[in-house]
C-alpha cells in the first residue's frame, strides 16, 4: 500500500480558560480536539461527521495549520508539517486548500470573481498576468461557470454559484488536499445536489483528496469513501463508508443515523433519540464521553475511557460494548418507491443524463 | 372537516420603479384543525412571504393586493390593526428559522416569554405569568425550567433556544402554529427531538401547523397535506403520502431526486440545474420550464393552471403525468 497523503496522529487542541485580569490564572481547559488520529490516501474522501461543537472544524483547521496544535503531529506528503515555518510553510499551503461553509461570508464583496480567483496565484507567484487570466477562465469552466462571470461581483450570484466560486478559488493553485468545511450545509437541497456532484466530478478529473466535514450523514453517504464520527473532540468510530452505514459499531453513530428524516412517509421510524445536548468540552464526562446520553451504558462506561479498537479490518470503534451491541435491523433496505414514482424518477434521470451529455 | 385557515387567491407584490414584483402570486391553500400542512420549495420561491402575508407582517414596500385569508371564519386581511394584533401571537403562533437571532440577547428568556403573555393578558400578575412561563418551558421539555427561566439566550444551545421559541409561540395556546424552517439551523439529533416535540404538542392541543421547509425528509415525517411552491405559485398539492408515491410535477420530481438518501446506493444525485428565477424576471409560460428536463415548446407559451390528477391531488403542468412522454 502506498503511503497516505495525510497522516494525523494524536492531534489535540486545548484552549485554556482564564479567570481574573491582572493575575490571570488558568482554571481549566476546553478540550476542543482531544487526541485524533486518521489518514487520508490520494484520491480518497474521508468524511468527518458529528454534531455542532464536536471539534470537527477545529480538526480541519489544525490539519491546515490555520491554528497551532497543543499536541500531536500532522504528516503531509511524507513530511512532518507540524513545525514548518516561513517559506516552507507557504509552499505547503499551495498543496492544501479549504472550501468554507458560508458562501456569503467567504468571498470578498469588493473583489470581482476574476480578482478572487487570481489572488491565490499572485500570492504564490504563479504565472504572469496573461497566464493568470487564462487560468481564471479555465477555473470558471472547471466549476461550470461562464467566462463572462469573471467581471462580476459575488453579490450577483446565487448561493450555489458562490460556492462554485469558492471551490474554483481552492483549486486555483492545484492542491492535492481540499478541506471542505460543510460546503453544502448552507444550500438548498436541489443546489446541494449540484455542488455534491461537482465535487465528485472534480475529484475524478483531478485526483483530489477531500477531508469532508459535515453533519448531514445522508450527504456523506454520497461523497465519502471512509467516514469518521466525532464526539466531543474524539473519533468514536471510523471505517469504510458502507461498513459504517450498514453496521455501525458505536451507539452514537446509530443515534446519528436514526435521526435523519427520510423522504418516505411510510417509514416514520421509531428513533433512538439521544436525550439532551452534547456536554460542554470544558467539562467532559468521565469514562466514555458518550455515556451520559448512551442507551447501552453500563458501570464500566462511567469510569473507563474506551480506546478506538478494530472490530473488523479498517473499521474501528471506541465502545466497550461494540461487540455486544444488538444487530442493526438491516438498515432498512431501500424501499422501492411506488411504480408510478419510480417510473417518473427514472424518466427524470434519463432526461437529466441526456441534458448533461448534450451540455458536454 | 371545517378548515381552520383558508387562503384564497392570495397575491403579495413588492412595489418597484419597474412595476409590481409578485412574491406570492395567486396562492390558495387550506389547513384543518389538528392537521399539518407542509409547504416545500427552494429559497426564494415565496414560502416565507406567504406566511408573513397570513400574519400581515409583509415588510414594506411589499403588500397584499388580492385574495382572502379566512381564519376561523374571519378574513384576517379585512381586520382592523388592533384586532389583528389580538390574533397574532395569541391565536396564531409563529416560529422563525433562526433561533440565534430571533431572541433578544439582552433579556432573559423568561422576560421574553412573559412579555408575549402579558401583551395578550394585561390582568395577569407577575407571579402568575412566571408560573405559566415555567410551565410552557416545561412543556417543551427544557430540563430544570424554573432555573432556565432566568437564563440569557447565549447561555443556551441552539436546540434549547429553538425550544424557547416554540414555548413562546405556544404560550398562548394558539389554534394555528406557523413554523418557518423550525429545524433548518439545527443538528439532526436536535431536529429529531424538536419534530417529535411538535408532533406530541399537536396531539395534545389539536392545533393546526403550517410547516415551511425545503427538506422533504421533514415533510415526510410531519405533513398530512403538502403544497410544493415555485416562483410564488403552488405547482403541486397532494396528501403527505401521495406527494411521495405519486409525484406529478417535474419540479417535485427534481426535489425528490435531489435528496441524498442514506439507504441509497446510487451515487449521483439528480440535481435541478439552475436556480429559482427572481420575481422581477419570471419566464413566460410555465415558470419552471427553463429548468425543466421535460420542457416542450408549448411550455414556453402556456401558463399552466392547477388541475386535478386524482382525488385531492393537483399539479400545474401541462405534460403531467410525465410517463406519457416516454411513449
Amino acid at each position: 500500500m502506498t503511503a497516505p497523503l495525510l497522516e494525523v496522529a494524536n492531534l489535540a487542541k486545548h484552549y485554556p480558560m482564564r479567570r481574573g485580569v491582572l493575575l490571570a490564572r488558568t482554571v481549566g481547559n476546553v478540550r476542543a480536539v482531544d487526541g485524533v488520529s486518521f489518514q487520508i490516501f490520494r484520491g480518497e474522501t474521508l468524511a468527518l461527521v458529528g454534531e455542532s461543537g464536536c471539534g470537527k472544524s477545529t480538526t480541519a483547521r489544525l490539519v491546515l495549520r490555520l491554528i497551532e496544535p497543543t499536541a500531536g503531529s500532522v504528516r503531509f506528503e511524507d513530511a512532518d508539517i507540524t513545525a514548518l515555518r516561513g517559506a516552507a510553510m507557504r509552499r505547503l499551503r499551495r498543496r492544501m486548500q479549504i472550501v468554507f461553509q458560508d458562501p456569503f461570508a467567504s468571498l470578498n464583496p469588493r473583489m470581482t470573481v476574476a480578482e478572487i480567483l487570481e489572488e491565490p496565484l499572485i500570492v504564490h507567484g504563479i504565472g504572469d498576468r496573461v497566464a493568470r487570466r487564462a487560468r481564471v477562465e479555465e477555473l470558471l469552466g472547471l466549476v461550470g461557470l461562464a467566462p463572462y462571470h469573471a467581471g462580476r461581483y459575488p453579490h450577483e450570484f446565487s448561493g450555489g454559484q458562490r460556492q462554485r466560486i469558492g471551490i474554483a478559488r481552492a483549486l486555483a493553485v492545484e492542491p492535492a488536499l481540499v478541506v471542505c468545511d460543510e460546503p453544502v450545509s448552507a444550500l438548498d437541497v436541489s443546489i446541494q445536489a449540484q455542488v455534491v456532484n461537482l465535487l465528485k466530478d472534480l475529484q475524478a478529473r483531478l485526483g483530489l483528496s477531500y477531508l469532508f466535514i459535515a453533519h448531514d450523514l445522508a450527504v456523506v453517504k454520497h461523497v465519502a469513501d471512509r467516514v469518521a464520527v466525532m464526539y466531543l473532540g474524539r473519533i468514536v468510530e471510523i471505517g469504510p463508508k458502507d461498513a459504517v452505514f450498514a453496521n455501525p459499531w458505536h451507539p452514537y453513530t446509530r443515534v446519528l443515523l436514526s435521526a435523519i428524516p427520510r423522504p418516505d412517509p411510510h417509514h416514520k421510524l421509531q428513533r433512538q433519540i439521544a436525550g439532551g445536548d452534547v456536554p460542554s468540552p470544558a467539562n467532559i464526562p468521565s469514562g466514555c464521553r458518550f455515556h451520559t446520553r448512551c442507551a447501552f451504558v453500563i458501570d464500566r462506561c462511567r469510569t473507563e475511557d474506551p480506546a478506538l479498537h478494530p472490530i473488523e479490518t479498517d473499521h474501528l470503534s471506541a465502545c466497550h460494548r461494540a461487540e455486544e451491541l444488538p444487530a442493526v435491523a438491516a438498515m432498512e433496505a431501500p424501499r422501492v418507491a411506488t411504480p408510478a414514482a419510480a417510473r417518473r424518477l427514472a424518466l427524470y434521470a434519463d432526461r437529466r443524463a441526456a441534458a448533461e451529455q448534450a451540455a458536454g | 372537516m371545517a378548515n381552520l385557515l383558508v387562503i384564497d387567491g392570495l397575491r403579495t407584490v413588492f412595489r418597484s420603479p419597474g412595476g409590481d414584483v409578485p412574491a406570492v402570486d395567486g396562492v390558495s391553500l387550506s389547513v384543518a384543525r389538528g392537521k399539518t400542512l407542509g409547504i416545500v420549495g427552494e429559497s426564494g420561491c415565496g414560502k416565507s412571504m406567504l406566511s408573513l402575508s397570513v400574519m400581515r407582517l409583509v415588510p414594506s414596500p411589499g403588500r397584499v393586493v388580492a385574495g382572502r385569508v379566512v381564519f376561523d371564519g374571519e378574513d384576517l386581511l379585512a381586520l382592523p390593526t388592533h384586532a389583528m394584533r389580538a390574533i397574532r401571537g395569541n391565536r396564531i403562533g409563529m416560529i422563525f428559522q433562526e433561533p440565534m437571532t430571533s431572541l433578544n440577547p439582552v433579556f432573559t428568556v423568561g422576560d421574553q416569554i412573559t412579555e408575549a403573555m402579558h401583551a395578550h393578558d394585561r390582568s395577569a400578575s407577575k407571579a402568575a405569568l412566571r408560573t405559566r412561563a415555567i410551565a410552557a418551558l416545561d412543556r417543551v421539555r427544557i430540563p430544570a425550567a424554573a432555573w432556565r427561566f432566568d437564563d440569557y439566550p447565549h447561555q443556551m444551545s441552539g436546540g434549547m433556544r429553538q425550544r424557547v421559541m416554540i414555548a413562546m409561540a405556544l404560550s398562548c395556546d394558539p389554534d394555528l402554529l406557523i413554523a418557518d424552517e423550525p429545524t433548518t439551523a439545527l443538528d439532526v439529533t436536535v431536529q429529531a427531538q424538536i419534530l417529535d416535540l411538535l408532533r406530541d404538542l399537536q396531539a395534545q392541543s389539536g392545533m393546526a401547523i403550517i410547516l415551511i421547509t425545503h427538506d422533504l425528509g421533514v415533510v415526510a415525517e410531519m405533513a398530512d397535506e403538502v403544497a410544493v411552491m415555485y416562483a410564488g405559485r403552488v405547482v403541486e398539492r397532494a396528501s403527505g403520502t401521495a406527494i411521495f408515491d405519486d409525484p406529478q410535477h417535474p419540479y417535485t420530481l427534481g426535489l425528490l431526486g435531489s435528496v441524498p438518501r442514506v439507504e441509497e446506493t446510487r451515487s449521483r444525485l439528480l440535481a435541478i440545474e439552475g436556480s429559482v428565477p427572481a420575481p422581477f424576471a419570471l419566464p413566460e409560460g410555465c415558470r419552471f420550464h427553463p429548468r425543466c428536463v421535460f420542457a416542450a415548446p408549448a411550455c414556453a407559451r402556456v401558463d399552466p393552471v392547477l388541475r386535478g390528477l386524482g382525488p385531492d391531488h393537483q399539479a400545474a403542468c401541462i405534460l403531467a403525468p410525465v410517463e406519457d412522454l416516454a411513449a
